[in-house]
């Protein structure tokens, strides 16, 4: 980022405050603005398409603008499976943005290889290159693709790095224990 | 479907086909490899076979038998509507020997498929016009569909980080625990295994 040449007062003439506060507005500004480079390589695609799309809306979250140059962009979705072939190529792309810079792997199979546990495939992008947030599942559902990014905003506005999982919201094995529960309608199934 | 081209193939080859089987309509011949671009051509001219489009070419590892390798032909008439299975057998215990004629002279389609399994089960097609690897990297040693080629045993181009570098675990947490999705997920996984 560039000097910082002038003073910034957020609140009447808190100067003292003055730092942190910039600080804050800096994160705040960039939480909302997240430029995104889609690194595709597999069927997760559809899922981020569909994230991207009116229904779902990512452009709610102020991350609207896919930039297909690593060198416009903050956040990169490494979406689907790496193989080892590509590993070099995903470096090279993480190594082009500038900072500030955010990865979220996409999926299982970014996330950890998913049952790609063989000669060909990277088990997970964190072997290549630093991860900021996994969002599980074969593919992951666009709630779960929002969430994620929430999580990386959460990150953004704390300035914490360590990498997070975006929880389920359904816990398969505890099904009693819904994070979010299900409207059920009159015939009895879920809607 | 196309028992009828196995007898019109035995007919014609007597001894070089060394064994057929019909089953649920897959008819297979297994052939004598030194012949195996010969009796690929006749099947393309002959007037009753004319298989004109070739399906598949793979290689399968048998270890525990001898000849090792099978080269597999899956071919298609598009005229007559009828399928054929071809296999040769080739290579001893130690892949030596593992050559076959290419057939890319026959059906140019199989070029590619060729290539595929060469790069896969190291099997030499001799005559090809460009015989290199085709899915993994040229990098790369040693051929991974053969059953000697050790399950966990990856190539990286790159040098993985280490926890050190990366200041957090690389092992991975739930959900990403062994056996997520799947259950037939075999671990415990070895990253930076030996080769």
């Amino acid at each position: 980022m560039g000097e910082v040449t002038r003073t910034v007062t957020i609140d009447g003439s808190e100067q003292g405050f003055a730092t942190t506060k910039f600080d804050a507005l800096l994160s705040w500004a960039r939480k909302y603005s997240l430029f995104q480079y889609p690194f595709v390589t597999a069927c997760c695609g559809m899922e981020f398409m569909s994230t991207v799309s009116p229904r779902f809306d990512i452009a709610r979250f102020g991350a609207e603008a896919p930039r297909f140059s690593p060198r416009q962009s903050d956040v990169l979705w490494v979406v689907g499976t790496i193989s080892q072939r590509q590993a070099p190529v995903l470096r090279r792309i993480y190594e082009q943005m500038m900072d500030p810079k955010w990865v979220i792997a996409f999926g299982t199979c970014a996330s950890c290889g998913g049952f790609y546990d063989n000669y060909t495939t990277v088990p997970g992008l964190d072997k290549i290159i630093p991860c900021d947030v996994y969002i599980p599942g074969c593919p992951p559902r666009p709630e779960a693709i929002l969430d994620g990014l929430m999580l990386l905003q959460d990150k953004i506005a704390s300035g914490d790095r360590r990498p997070g999982v975006v929880k389920p919201r359904q816990d398969p094995a505890d099904p009693k224990n819904d994070l979010v529960t299900l409207r059920t309608s009159a015939s009895g199934r879920d809607e | 479907m196309s028992e009828a081209a196995l007898s019109r193939l035995k007919e014609r080859f007597g001894a070089a086909i060394l064994e057929t089987s019909s089953f649920l309509g897959d008819d297979t011949a297994v052939v004598d490899a030194a012949r195996w671009k010969e009796i690929a051509l006749f099947l393309r001219d002959d007037s009753k076979l004319s298989f004109d489009m070739p399906i598949d070419l793979c290689g399968v590892d048998y270890p525990e038998r001898l000849p090792r390798m099978e080269v597999v032909l899956h071919v298609y008439s598009t005229s007559l509507r009828h399928r054929l299975r071809m296999k040769a057998r080739v290579g001893d215990d130690e892949m030596n020997g593992a050559e076959i004629d290419s057939l890319v002279p026959v059906w140019s389609g199989v070029e590619w498929l060729e290539r595929e399994t060469y790069d896969m089960s190291g099997v030499t097609f001799r005559g090809h016009p460009d015989l290199r690897r085709i899915l993994m990297y040229p990098e790369f040693e040693g051929h991974p569909l053969r059953k000697d080629y050790a399950a966990n045993r990856t190539q990286p181009l790159i040098p993985y980080r280490t926890e050190e570098e990366a200041g957090v675990p690389l092992e991975k947490l739930a959900p990403f625990g062994p056996d997520e999705g799947m259950s037939f997920g075999r671990r415990p996984h070895l990253p930076h295994s030996e080769n």
